[in-house]
């Protein structure tokens, strides 16, 4: 079990249509739950002044960020965003890790060389890291795919990109290049609705992002990016069908940013109804409402997960905190620099 | 033994290592089928089969981006820009991902960018250009640039070997002059990225140069014979890291430098050399550090232009006149 989490409810039944035993059901809900309770862990830091740079939230994304990242097996390869931490935790990152690279600790994952969700880990969990450039992650999963193929390995990537990102020429190049060869890459668009401030009505002509899979000559999804089984179930069968050599898919989960773009943007420019209306389907609540009514947890259960992250959490984050920040020389090192 | 030109011995490295090492791939446009457009990978998709040689989309950002993928999985790509002036397309790629992995994370990238570059055959301004000095500003890149056959072969095969990011210029002017033919070792062998040559020996005043500008040093430099200057010419051969140990040596045994590249002069690596020798060889010096370069605009098309935009041994003859009067 990852991340420490204690028990799961293996010996109940599985959640009728999704395939998924109840230890999987409860994981996809733990993984939603630790990234947003990590997360307002990170907002009350920035507001003490404690993190070194900006703080940009999955808040009300979380379903789009755990269930394509739960949906890999081992070996594959995962290219989060910076709004993709559940997916993150999910491919085994411990919240230690994420507090450090936030307080840009020594210790870190980037020993304090870079910010946000920028942490990779090739050999052991499967994680590529974006660079600010958005789009560019998707060539890079396209070619570790090609070198499985090459090297004969049945290994899948899949990486996420924004409605933003789509506007992007490394987008089209790499979804074409990924068409083309036929690569096992899965590509997850995160329809949140804005891109820091612009909307999609003014990112594109074509808002269904759907399409971009048939346009290249791609499926294309479309999914409830709130509904965490919804997204598991559409990213399970793209990496399957990819795993099997079938190609790439595009998958859009629609869903809503529900704060600012980082910490130090109110939002303004969002319609307060469209807030209001999204508010309802916060997808940590409608999956836990869906758990409590199908008899997988009980409201008990769900108080004692919480309890354990957030003792998890207390444990991780002074954890961090009482870490050194990397000694000035440090910088200097791995790059030739005379 | 048979003499190769610069381009042969591009194509015996790659060659070479696709057969010593499985990992090793290359990828670009027109590479397979075709063999390139300068035929740099002729025959070798025949040799080495379809999943080895990548005919590619015209997607210079997809094609770096699909080779930091695959060597940070294990693979070696060697990716082809068709002329270097391309490489502008993949720009983001090779500064913002491939250059930095290895500081923000410990991944190693090793890829090899390798592509023709240069003028001096009338292929006007977006076929012409030197683009080495974007990447010489890039911390977590090598920049290299053979000017020798022999060189061509070691070093191309040093730079798939590298575990990092490789910038590979090959100056097409070289590609088949017969004066840079010459005979290969048998043997297996790699030149050391980071380390310049000494072409020439001297003692009045060195001539730093590198790629195609070699040659123009070396007629440069038997014409300052016959006038009784002995000039030593240095090939840099690696522009990052640049081989400040050899700079400073050849600067405080002369005591004058001029520096000579077919890149534009602002920002050139000239100002770089200048730089150094100041601050390593200062008291060594007997007149200024001079530089010949094309001028401040892009690659012009009429012969007539091109001729006046090119340095060539008479403008290295001319400058370093001036400085061995100093």
């Amino acid at each position: 079990m990852k991340n420490g989490r204690g028990a799961a409810v293996a010996s109940r039944g599985a959640e009728r249509g999704t395939g998924l035993d109840a230890r999987s059901l409860l994981e996809l809900h733990y993984f939603m739950l630790l990234g947003r309770l990590l997360e307002e862990r990170l907002v009350g830091l920035h507001r003490q002044g404690k993190l070194v740079g900006g703080l940009y939230r999955s808040l009300g994304q979380e379903a789009t960020a755990v269930g394509p990242a739960y949906a890999l097996r081992p070996g594959d390869l995962y290219g989060p965003l910076i709004r993709d931490l559940g997916g993150v935790l999910a491919r085994g990152y411990a919240p230690r890790e994420i507090f450090a690279q936030y307080l840009a600790r020594e210790a870190g994952p980037t020993r304090g060389r870079d910010g946000v969700l920028h942490l990779g880990d090739i050999e052991g969990r499967g994680v590529v890291p974006a660079v600010c450039m958005l789009g560019d992650l998707v060539s890079v999963l396209a070619g570790a795919g090609m070198a499985f193929g090459m090297t004969g390995r049945r290994s899948v990537c899949l990486t996420h990109v924004g409605d933003g990102g789509t506007s992007t020429g490394a987008f089209h190049e790499g979804l074409n290049f990924a068409a083309v060869r036929k690569l096992p890459v899965v590509i997850v668009i995160e329809n949140n609705g804005y891109a820091y401030s612009t909307p999609v009505s003014k990112q594109t002509r074509q808002p269904d992002f759907s399409r971009r899979g048939p346009a290249y000559g791609v499926p294309g999804v479309k999914v409830d990016g709130n509904d965490v089984l919804a997204v598991h179930a559409a990213a399970r069968e793209a990496i399957e069908r990819a795993r099997a050599g079938g190609g790439p898919t595009v998958i859009e989960a629609l869903t809503f940013r529900m704060d600012g773009h980082a910490q130090h943007d109110d939002a303004f420019y969002v319609p307060p109804e469209l807030l209001e209306a999204w508010k309802e389907r916060d997808p940590i609540a409608l999956y836990e409402a869906r758990l409590l009514a199908d008899g997988v947890v009980s409201a008990e259960e769900i108080r004692t997960i919480t309890a354990g992250i957030e003792a998890l959490l207390d444990e991780d984050q002074k954890w961090a905190e009482d870490a050194p920040l990397p000694s000035p020389e440090s910088g200097l090192s791995d790059v030739i620099c005379r | 033994m048979p003499v190769a030109t610069y381009l042969d011995a591009i194509r015996q490295a790659l060659w070479e290592e696709m057969e010593r090492d499985e990992r090793v791939f290359l990828l670009g446009e027109d590479i397979g089928v075709y063999g390139g457009a300068f035929k740099v990978t002729a025959g070798m998709l025949e040799r080495f089969g379809e999943s080895r040689v990548i005919d590619t989309p015209i997607s210079e950002s997809a094609i770096v981006g699909a080779a930091i993928g695959a060597s940070l999985v294990g693979l070696r790509p060697v990716a082809e820009m068709q002329f270097a002036d391309f490489i502008a397309c993949a720009f983001d790629q090779i500064t913002n991902f491939a250059a930095k992995c290895r500081y923000r994370w410990g991944a190693g990238v090793p890829i090899v960018i390798r592509g023709p570059s240069g003028g001096g055959v009338h292929g006007g301004p977006f076929h012409s250009q030197n683009p080495e000095m974007y990447f010489v500003h890039t911390p977590g890149l090598k920049v290299v640039q053979p000017a020798t056959a022999r060189d061509a072969k070691g070093l191309l095969k040093a730079a798939i070997r590298d575990e990092d990011p490789v910038i590979f210029f090959e100056h097409k002017y070289l590609y088949r002059l017969p004066r840079v033919k010459e005979e290969l070792p048998d043997e297996d062998y790699i030149v050391p990225i980071g380390k310049a040559a000494v072409r020439r020996d001297g003692k009045d005043l060195s001539l730093i140069t590198y790629g195609a500008m070699l040659y123009h040093c070396l007629d440069a430099a038997e014409s300052l014979e016959r006038e009784g200057v002995s000039a030593e010419v240095i090939d840099l051969r690696t522009l990052l890291p640049l081989d400040r140990e050899a700079i400073v040596a050849t600067a405080k045994k002369t005591g004058k430098v001029l520096v000579v590249h077919e890149d534009t002069r602002t920002g050139g690596i000239a100002g770089e050399v200048a730089a150094i020798v100041n601050e390593d060889a200062f008291e060594f010096l007997d007149g200024p550090v001079l530089r010949v370069t094309a001028p401040d605009t892009p690659v012009p098309y009429a012969p007539s232009l091109e001729e006046f935009f090119l340095p060539n041994a008479e403008k290295v003859l001319a400058m370093a006149r001036r400085l061995a009067a100093y």
